[in-house]
C-alpha cells in the first residue's frame, strides 16, 4: 500500500473559531494532520480563521490562508489553489459542513478535488440521523425508538406514538445545540421548534429518552484495507442525558464485562464499516441499559473529535496523526507506534491507569443561566488527570479545574454542601449540575448508601464507590487527628498511612485540612515519611514494552521513571483548563516557548492538564508532565526534574500560560522563576503600588482609588464621580468587573462582591474560587472614561533594557467593553501618529520601570487625542498570536527566548527577529470575539466589561472595512447586503449614532428605529422608514409595530441597539434576544455600527479576495520606510462593529 | 451486592518476593492471610483491561501467578457464564487495587469470594507497572507471596520449578470423555487444558467429543472424526513429546486445527522445535497479520513458548505477529492441517479471528 503518489497537494479546513463544543482540540488534530502531511512530501494548504491556533503558524502549511470559513472562500482558495485533495475530518462539525457544501455545489468536481478520510456518502449517512438509524437497522444494530419531524406536527405525532419523556436532537448540529428532553406536549412543543430552527436542514430527531442508562463511546480507527482497532473505551460517570461534552468521563471502560466489551466493539466495527468511513478515526457513542445490559447505537462521529483527542492524550496514541496518514494510503501496520516506535500501529492500546476528564463550565459569567447541564453542551473547557486508580484520578482532576478546590472536599469550600439538609441535598445531587460531585461525597459522608444515591443519580455504583473508598480514608484520619489531638495528627502517619491517603487522591491542602496543620507542614512531614510522587509513563502498551517518549504522570507508587537528563531543562507552565478569559492563546505562547528554547538548544518540560491542547501533545516538548497545574504538583515535577540530574532545572517559564502560572509565581523557589520576577507581577497587580508608579512615572491615570467596603467607595466616587468602573484585582477575563453609573449601582456591585468573599467561608463564590475579594485584594473603582478609544499594546523587553513594541491595536468598541470581547485593528486605523508615539514611550517607560524581561501587555484608553493608562500585565496576553499573524514577527518565541536570557539584539542577529525596523505592512487585520449567547438564549446579548467571548477571528485585508467585513463572516453574523437597519440607541448614543444611520441609508438600506432614536434621526434629516413602538405599545388601536415583532418578521437585517439600562426587563434586552434567537445580526455600540457600514461599502467596491499569510507576510517583509497606511474608507474613522456570537 | 466493607483497614499486609530477590508489597486477599500463608508459582503479566475471570479460569494458567497490568480487577464481579473451566488453575493473583465493589446486571457475585472459594488468594496495592517493567527486562520468573516472612517467601520462590520441561497437561485434561456441540460435523478435541469458549466456538459447525490428552491417536481415529481439534494448555511443549507423537499419528489421516498449546504440538509434530520467550505473550491486544492477505487481527494472546521461526517441513508460516515477528500461525502445504499461535475464540479479547473456526469446518467439508 503506501503513500499515494496521484496526489501533490492536499486541502485542510480548520475548525475556525472556540466556540463551546468546538475548542483547540481541532487545533491539536489539524496541527497533527497538517504536519504529517508535510513530512509527506504533500504541499499542505489550509484555511481557518482563528488566528489563535498552532495550525496557522505560517510554518506548519505551505500556503495558509487566515479566512473566513464560508464556502465561497473555500472555493476562491480552491480555485487559486487547486488542490487535488480535501482532507475534512479535521476541523469538527464545521469543515465537515463546509465540505458537504462544497460537495453538493459541484465545487470539488469542477476543480477535481477528491474528498479523502471520509467520502460525501459516508458523511451523509452518519450526519444524518434518519440516513445513519436506518443503517443501523440495516446491520442489525438497534438505536432508540424515534421518528423524525420536519415541522411541529410531525414532532407531535411522533411524541404521541413514543410516548413521553422524549428527546428533541436536530439534525446537523453541532456539540447538541437545540436538543432537550420534553416531559410532555407542551414541552415538546416548545423544544420541536427551537431544534428546528437550530438545524441547517430543518430537520429533528424525536426521540425514546434513555435518560438514566449507562453511556459508553468507542474511539475506532479504520484503514483503506478495512483494519479496524478501538483506540480507547470511554465510559462516562454521568449517565445519559448529560451531554457527553458536559459529562465527567473516565477511560477506560470500568464497568463492561470483556462479553459485553467484544460485542460492543464488534458493534462499533459493523458501525464503521456500513457507514462507510473509509480512513480514520471515527468516534462511536452507545447506550447501555444497566439493569438488562441492551445495548443501543446513539451516533457516530465520521471524524477526529473532542473524545479522539481526549483517547489520544488518555492512551499515548496519536489519533489525528494516524488518521491522516491513512488518509494518503497508509494502512495501520505499515505505521508505527510514536511511543514504543518498535510496534505498529495496528493494535490496541492497553493502559495501566485511570483517566478521569472533567468540564469546566462558565455559568458565573453568564448570569440568569441555570447551571443545569443536559443534552445541550455547556462547558467552555476541560481538565483530564492519569492516576493509578479511579478516585486518585477523579480527586486529581477536580483539583486541575482550578475552581478553589483542593479535591473532592475536605476543603473549606465544603462548608457550602455539608449546611444543607440531606434530604435536600440528595434532591439537588439528584440533578446534574456542576456541584454534583461534591454533594454525592456530602452525602456519603453523611451516610447516604451507594445504592440510594445510585438510585437518584444513575451513576454507577462502582463510581460511587470509588467515592466512598475516599470518603472512608478520609474517616480513617479525622480519627486519627481526634486520637492524637491537635498537632499530633501529623506525626502519627507512618508511611503507610500517608501512602495509602495519597493513593486515593488526597492533595496535600486537603491533608492539612483534615489534619489540622499547614499544608506545607503537611508536604515536609510526608516527605520525611519516605512518601513522595512517583512519575509513571504513558506508553499505550501496560508497560510491556519499553517506551521512547517522557510523557508522565504523578501518583504514589514504588518506581519513579523519569529518566536522567542530559541539559538543564527550563519548565513550561500551561494555563489549565480553557474557560472564558484564558484559552487557547495561552496554549499558542506556551506551545511557542517549547519551539523556540527546543530550537535554541534547551530541553524543555511542558506541565498542564488540558487534554485539548497542542502543548499537551508529546511530541511538543522535550517531556510532558500531565499534571494539575497547583503548588503541589507543580513543585513535584520540579523536584522530579531537579533529582533527574543533568544540570536539573535551569528555570520555570510562568508568563506564558495566563493567569493559572502567574499565580504560582510567589510560591515557587524564587531563583527558579524565570524572566519578570514575582515581585514585579505583584507590583502590577497591587493597585496602590501601580497607582504610584504611574504617578512617578507621570503618565495620567483615570482617577480612581480602592476600596474594602461600600463606604470607602462612596468615597472614592465622591472625588471622581460616575460613571464608575469597579474591578477586584487579581482576577482574569474581566470577571466581576462593572460600570456603575449612580449609587444604586455601585451599592448593587458591592453586594454582589461580598458574596464572593472566600474568607467568608460561605458558598464559595466563583470570584472568590479565583481568589477575588478580600482584604489584601481590595476592589478597584476608578473614572470611567466614555466615549474613549481603547488600545492594547504588546511589547517585549529583554534584560538590556531594549523594548520591542509588537503591535498597536486600536479597539473598535470603546473603553468599557472587555478587551477580549472587543474587535480590534493592526494597524490602528484611526490613531494620530503623534499619539500612537506616546502610546510607545508609555509603554517603555512601564516595562523598564516594571523591570519586565518577557512579555507585556498595556490597556491604555484615549480620550479626545490624551492617553490614560488603565492597566498592565507583565505576561503574555491574549492577543500576543494575533499580533504573530498580523507581523509576521513570531512574538511568543521573542518573548520565550527573551525570557530565558536572550537578548532583542542576539534574536535580531539569529534571524528569529528581522533585522530592520519592522514597518507598517499593506494591509489590515481585525480581530472578532466570537460569543456564546447562542447557547444561552437567556443571557443579554450585550456586551460590556466582563469578558464572555469563548474564541477569536481574524480577518485579512487591504481595507479596515474589508478585513472588519470578512471578521463578521468568520465570527458567524455577515454584515447585511441590503434590507432595513433598526436603530435603537441611548440617549448619549444618538448624536454618534446620526453619521452611522446616514452611512447605512447612503448605502441603499432603510431605517428603523424606535420613537426616540427616529425623532433625533428625522430632526437631523435622515429617513426613517419604519417607526417602532416600545415594548407593550403596539397592539390594538396603536399603528406602531412592536421592535420584538419587527426583528421576528424578518425585514431587519441588522440591530443596531445600545444599551440604556441594565436587566432582563430593559427594553433593549428583548430586542436583543429577539434578533439573538432570529440569527440577525446585533450591534451594541455606535463605533462597530460605523464599522459595519464602511465594512458594507468596501465589501461591495472590493468584493472577496483572499490571500494566504505567507504572501501578506512576504510583502509586508518587502516593503520599506514609507509606513503609509493602507488605505481606508472610513472617512471618519470610525470604528465599527456587528453582531458578534 | 454485598455492602462494601472497610477493606484497606482490613487486610493483612503482605509481600510478593521473586526467584531474584524483588520485594513488592501489598495486602493479602481471598484465599491467603495469616493460615495460608504463601502461594507459589511462575509470575506473568497479562494486559487485559477486562475479562479478568476469563483469564483466571483458564487451564493455560496451571502452575502460574498472573499479575494484571490494569489496576482495577474485580470491577464487574464474577458470572458463572464467563469461566473458561470448572475450576481455576491459575496458583494467585497480583494487582494494583481489587474492586470493593462489584458493579454489573450480569454479576452473580464478586471476585474475592469466588477466589476464596476456590482457595486461590492475592496480593492487591502491589506497584504492578514497577513489577512488569521489571519482568519485561529480567524474563518470566518465579515468585512467591503472601503474609510470611520474606526470606520464607524467598526460599518459596526459589523452589518453583516454574514451567520448563514441566508436563502441567496432565494436571488440567478432563479425566473422562465428554461430548457437547451440536453441528453436522463431527470433532475430536484433544483437551491439553481447554477453553470453553472454545468449545462454543466449534458448537454451531460439529459435534464434540471432547477427549482427554493421553488418548491415543489410534483410539481417536476408531471415532471416525470430521476433524481433530488439539486445544490450548499450560506448561512446556518440550516436555510433552508423548502427545506430539500422537499427533504425528493424526497428520494426513484426518483434518487437523490447533490453538495455543495445540499449534506448538502440531508444529512438533511436523518437525519444528519450540522455545521460551523472555516473558510470553499475555495479553488481548496483540496485532496479528494474516499473510495471505495481508489483513491484520487484533487478537487474543496467552503463550510463554512459541514455535521457532524458519523452516517447518511441510508447512509455510501463515500468520505472524507484528510486534515482534513471533510466528503465530502454521498451514500444512500437503495434508489438512492448521494452526495458530494466538485464541481465535477470543474470552477474553477481540473476536476478529473467529473466522478460523468456520475455515477448519470448510476443511473438514472438504475432506469428509
Amino acid at each position: 500500500m503506501g503513500r499515494r503518489d496521484d496526489i501533490e497537494s492536499i486541502l485542510v479546513i480548520g475548525s475556525g473559531p472556540i466556540v463551546i463544543g468546538q475548542a483547540c482540540e481541532f487545533d491539536y488534530s489539524g496541527t497533527q494532520a497538517c504536519r504529517v502531511l508535510r513530512e509527506e512530501g504533500y504541499r499542505v494548504i489550509l484555511v481557518n480563521s482563528n488566528p489563535a491556533t498552532i495550525m496557522t503558524d505560517p510554518d506548519l502549511a505551505h500556503r495558509t490562508y487566515i479566512e473566513p470559513l464560508s464556502p465561497d472562500v473555500l472555493a476562491a482558495v480552491i480555485e487559486r489553489e487547486r488542490p487535488e485533495a480535501l482532507l475534512p475530518t479535521m476541523g469538527g462539525q464545521t469543515a465537515l459542513n463546509l465540505a458537504m457544501t462544497l460537495s453538493e455545489k459541484g465545487v470539488l468536481e469542477s476543480f477535481g478535488v477528491e474528498l479523502i478520510g471520509a467520502k460525501t456518502e459516508a458523511i451523509r449517512t452518519a450526519e444524518n440521523r434518519e440516513a445513519f438509524k436506518g443503517a443501523m437497522a440495516g446491520i442489525g444494530l438497534e438505536s432508540p425508538e424515534s421518528g423524525f419531524a420536519h415541522d411541529l406536527d410531525e414532532a407531535l405525532a411522533v411524541g404521541d406514538r413514543i410516548g413521553y419523556p422524549i428527546m428533541v436532537r436536530p439534525s446537523f448540529i453541532l456539540g447538541g445545540a437545540g436538543t432537550g428532553i420534553a416531559a410532555d406536549r407542551a414541552e415538546l412543543t416548545r423544544l420541536a421548534a427551537a431544534g428546528l430552527s437550530a438545524s441547517p436542514i430543518s430537520e429533528i430527531l424525536v426521540e425514546q429518552s434513555i435518560a438514566g442508562w449507562k453511556e459508553y463511546e468507542l474511539e475506532v480507527m479504520r484503514d483503506r484495507v478495512d483494519n479496524c482497532v478501538v483506540v480507547c473505551s470511554i465510559e462516562n460517570f454521568d449517565p445519559m442525558g448529560v451531554h457527553t461534552g458536559d459529562s465527567i468521563t473516565v477511560a477506560p471502560a470500568q464497568t463492561l464485562s470483556d462479553v459485553e466489551y467484544q460485542a460492543m466493539r464488534d458493534d462499533a466495527f459493523a458501525c464503521i464499516r456500513r457507514v462507510g468511513v473509509e480512513t480514520g478515526g471515527s468516534n462511536i457513542q452507545f447506550a447501555v441499559n444497566p439493569r438488562t445490559g441492551e445495548r443501543l447505537v446513539i451516533e457516530m462521529n465520521p471524524r477526529v473529535s473532542r473524545s479522539s483527542a481526549l483517547a489520544s492524550k488518555a492512551t499515548g496514541f496519536p489519533i489525528a496523526k494516524i488518521a491522516a496518514r491513512l488518509a494518503v494510503g497508509y494502512t495501520l501496520d505499515e505505521v508505527a507506534n510514536d511511543i514504543t516506535r518498535a510496534t505498529p500501529a495496528s493494535f490496541e492500546p492497553t493502559i495501566d491507569y485511570v483517566v478521569t476528564k472533567i468540564p469546566r463550565w462558565a455559568f458565573e459569567k453568564l448570569p440568569g443561566t441555570p447551571d443545569r447541564l443536559g443534552t445541550r453542551m455547556q462547558s467552555v473547557g476541560e481538565v483530564m488527570a492519569i492516576g493509578r486508580t479511579f478516585p486518585e484520578s477523579f480527586q486529581k482532576a477536580l483539583r486541575g479545574l482550578e475552581q478553589g478546590r483542593a479535591g473532592l472536599n475536605a476543603d473549606p469550600a465544603e462548608a457550602a454542601y455539608d449546611e444543607v439538609g440531606e434530604g435536600e441535598l440528595l434532591a439537588k445531587a439528584a440533578l446534574p449540575t456542576p456541584e454534583r460531585p461534591f454533594q454525592l461525597e456530602s452525602l456519603l459522608r453523611r451516610g447516604s448508601s451507594v445504592e440510594a444515591l445510585a438510585e437518584a443519580t444513575g451513576i454507577d455504583p462502582w463510581f460511587l464507590d470509588g467515592i466512598e473508598d475516599i470518603v472512608e480514608e478520609r474517616r480513617r484520619l479525622e480519627a486519627l487527628r481526634a486520637e492524637s489531638g491537635a498537632g499530633g495528627a501529623l506525626s502519627s502517619m507512618d508511611r503507610r498511612r500517608w501512602r495509602r491517603a495519597k493513593r486515593l487522591g488526597f492533595s496535600d491542602a486537603q491533608l492539612a485540612y483534615l489534619l489540622g496543620a499547614g499544608e506545607a507542614e503537611v508536604r515536609a512531614a510526608r516527605v520525611a515519611a519516605g512518601v513522595r510522587p512517583t512519575f509513571k509513563t504513558v506508553d499505550t502498551c501496560g508497560a510491556e514494552f519499553a517506551a521512547e517518549t517522557p510523557y508522565h504522570y504523578s501518583t504514589y507508587e514504588d518506581e519513579d521513571e523519569v529518566r536522567p537528563g542530559k541539559r538543564p531543562r527550563v519548565v513550561i507552565l500551561g494555563s489549565g483548563p480553557n474557560r472564558i478569559g484564558q484559552g487557547i492563546e495561552f496554549d499558542y505562547c506556551c506551545v511557542h516557548a517549547s519551539m523556540a528554547l527546543r530550537a535554541a538548544g534547551f530541553e524543555t518540560v511542558m506541565v498542564n492538564c488540558n487534554p485539548e491542547t497542542v502543548s499537551t501533545d508529546y511530541d511538543t516538548s522535550d517531556r510532558l508532565y500531565f499534571e494539575p497545574i497547583t503548588e503541589e504538583d507543580v513543585l513535584a515535577v520540579i523536584e522530579a526534574e531537579q533529582a533527574a540530574g543533568g544540570g536539573g532545572v535551569a528555570g520555570v517559564i510562568v508568563a506564558l500560560g495566563g493567569q493559572t502560572p502567574l499565580k504560582l509565581a510567589g510560591k515557587l523557589p524564587p531563583e527558579l522563576v524565570l524572566g519578570t520576577s514575582a515581585a514585579s507581577i505583584d507590583l502590577a497587580e497591587d493597585r496602590e503600588a501601580w497607582g504610584a508608579l504611574c504617578a512617578r512615572l507621570e503618565i495620567p491615570q483615570p482617577a480612581g482609588g480602592t476600596a474594602r467596603t461600600l463606604a470607602e467607595a462612596e468615597r472614592v466616587v465622591e472625588k471622581i464621580g460616575y460613571p464608575a468602573l469597579v474591578r477586584p484585582s487579581y482576577v482574569l477575563g474581566g470577571r466581576a468587573m462593572e460600570i456603575v453609573y449612580d449609587g444604586e449601582g455601585l451599592a448593587a456591585a458591592f453586594a454582589a462582591l461580598a458574596g464572593f468573599d472566600p474568607s467568608s467561608g460561605r458558598p464559595a463564590g466563583s470570584l472568590g474560587r479565583e481568589g477575588g475579594l478580600s482584604a489584601e485584594r481590595p476592589v478597584l473603582v476608578d473614572r470611567f472614561l466614555e466615549d474613549a478609544i481603547e488600545v492594547d499594546v504588546d511589547a517585549v523587553r529583554d534584560r538590556t533594557g531594549e523594548v520591542l513594541i509588537g503591535g498597536v491595536m486600536e479597539h473598535v468598541e470603546e473603553a468599557g467593553v472587555h478587551s477580549g470581547d472587543s474587535a480590534c485593528a493592526i494597524p490602528p486605523p484611526t490613531l494620530e501618529p503623534t499619539t500612537v508615539a506616546v502610546l510607545e514611550r508609555y509603554t517603555h517607560e512601564i516595562a523598564a520601570a516594571l523591570g519586565v524581561q518577557g512579555p507585556l501587555n498595556v490597556q491604555y484608553a484615549v480620550k479626545l487625542g490624551q492617553v490614560f493608562v488603565i492597566e498592565a500585565n507583565p505576561r503574555a496576553s491574549r492577543t500576543l498570536p494575533f499580533v504573530a499573524k498580523a507581523t509576521g514577527v513570531p512574538l511568543a518565541k521573542v518573548a520565550a527566548r527573551v525570557i530565558v536570557g536572550a537578548t532583542l539584539s542576539e534574536l535580531r542577529e539569529e534571524g528569529l527577529l528581522p533585522s530592520s525596523p519592522l514597518s507598517a505592512p499593506g494591509y489590515v487585520s481585525v480581530k472578532e470575539a466570537v460569543l456564546p449567547f447562542d447557547r444561552f438564549p437567556e443571557v443579554d446579548a450585550l456586551l460590556g466589561p466582563e469578558m464572555r467571548s469563548t474564541g477569536e477571528v481574524m480577518g485579512i485585508a487591504s481595507t479596515f472595512g474589508l478585513a472588519f467585513a470578512k471578521s463578521q463572516i468568520a465570527a458567524g453574523s455577515p454584515l447585511p447586503e441590503d434590507g432595513a437597519v433598526l436603530f435603537s440607541l441611548a440617549d448619549r448614543d444618538k448624536a454618534g449614532g446620526l453619521a452611522a444611520a446616514r452611512a447605512f441609508v447612503q448605502l441603499g438600506f432603510s431605517v428603523a428605529a424606535t420613537r426616540g432614536t427616529a425623532d433625533h434621526l428625522e430632526a437631523n434629516g435622515v429617513p426613517v422608514a419604519v417607526r417602532v413602538a416600545k415594548l407593550g405599545e403596539s397592539g390594538e388601536g396603536s399603528p406602531l409595530v412592536d421592535a420584538v415583532e419587527l426583528v421576528r418578521g424578518g425585514t431587519v437585517r441588522l440591530v443596531v441597539n445600545t444599551p440604556r439600562g441594565r436587566g432582563p426587563r430593559a427594553d433593549g434586552a428583548h430586542i436583543r434576544r429577539a434578533a439573538s434567537a432570529s440569527d440577525v445580526p446585533i450591534v451594541t455600540t455606535v463605533a462597530a455600527a460605523r464599522a459595519a457600514a464602511a465594512g458594507i461599502a468596501d465589501w461591495r467596491r472590493l468584493g472577496l479576495s483572499v490571500e494566504s499569510l505567507q504572501e501578506h507576510h512576504r510583502a509586508a517583509g518587502a516593503a520599506s520606510g514609507g509606513a503609509q497606511l493602507p488605505g481606508s474608507d472610513i472617512a471618519d474613522g470610525a470604528a465599527t462593529r456587528a453582531s458578534k456570537r | 451486592m454485598s455492602p462494601a466493607r472497610d477493606v484497606r483497614a482490613e487486610r493483612p499486609e503482605a509481600l510478593l518476593v521473586l526467584a531474584d530477590g524483588t520485594v513488592f508489597s501489598g495486602e493479602a486477599f481471598g484465599a491467603l492471610d495469616a493460615a495460608k500463608s504463601v502461594a507459589s508459582g511462575e509470575l506473568v503479566f497479562n494486559t487485559v483491561m477486562s475479562g479478568y475471570q476469563e483469564v483466571l479460569t483458564d487451564p493455560s494458567y496451571a502452575g502460574q501467578v498472573v499479575a494484571f497490568t490494569y489496576p482495577h480487577i474485580g470491577n464487574y464481579g464474577v458470572a458463572e457464564a464467563d469461566s473458561e473451566s470448572a475450576a481455576p488453575a491459575v496458583r494467585a493473583l497480583v494487582v494494583r487495587d481489587l474492586a470493593r465493589r462489584p458493579s454489573s446486571w450480569r454479576a452473580d457475585g464478586d471476585l474475592e469470594a469466588f477466589l476464596s472459594a476456590r482457595g486461590i488468594g492475592g496480593i492487591s496495592g502491589v506497584d504492578t507497572r514497577r513489577l512488569t517493567r521489571h519482568l519485561r527486562e529480567a524474563g518470566a520468573m518465579c515468585c512467591a507471596l503472601g503474609t510470611a516472612p520474606e526470606a520464607e517467601l524467598l526460599v518459596a520462590a526459589r523452589a518453583e520449578r516454574g514451567t520448563e520441561m514441566m508436563d502441567l497437561v496432565s494436571t488440567v485434561t478432563t479425566p473422562e470423555p465428554y461430548r457437547t456441540g451440536e453441528g453436522p460435523l463431527r470433532v475430536v478435541a484433544y483437551d491439553y487444558g481447554m477453553k470453553r469458549t472454545i468449545l462454543s466456538c466449534l458448537a454451531p459447525y460439529a459435534t464434540i467429543e471432547v477427549v482427554p490428552a493421553g488418548t491415543p491417536a489410534s483410539e481417536v481415529l476408531e471415532r471416525r472424526p470430521d476433524g481433530v481439534f488439539l486445544s490450548n494448555g499450560p506448561g512446556d511443549p518440550a516436555a510433552l513429546g508423548h502427545l506430539v507423537g500422537e499427533v504425528g499419528k493424526l497428520l494426513g489421516a484426518v483434518p487437523l486445527f490447533g490453538i495455543c498449546l495445540g499449534h506448538q504440538l502440531l508444529g512438533a509434530a511436523l518437525g519444528g522445535s519450540t522455545y521460551k520467550l523472555a516473558f510470553g505473550h499475555h495479553g488481548g491486544n496483540h496485532p496479528v497479520k494474516r499473510l495471505a492477505t495481508g489483513a491484520v487481527e487484533v487478537t487474543s494472546q496467552n503463550h510463554g513458548y512459541a514455535l521457532e521461526d524458519g523452516a517447518i517441513p511441510g508447512a509455510v508460516v501463515t500468520h505472524r505477529n507484528l510486534n515482534d515477528g513471533v510466528v503465530e500461525g502454521v498451514a500444512c502445504t500437503e495434508v489438512p492441517a492448521f494452526s495458530v499461535q494466538y485464541h481465535p475464540e477470543a474470552g477474553p479479547g477481540p473476536h476478529d479471528a473467529r473466522y478460523l473456526f468456520e475455515q477448519f469446518a470448510r476443511l473438514m467439508e472438504a475432506h469428509r
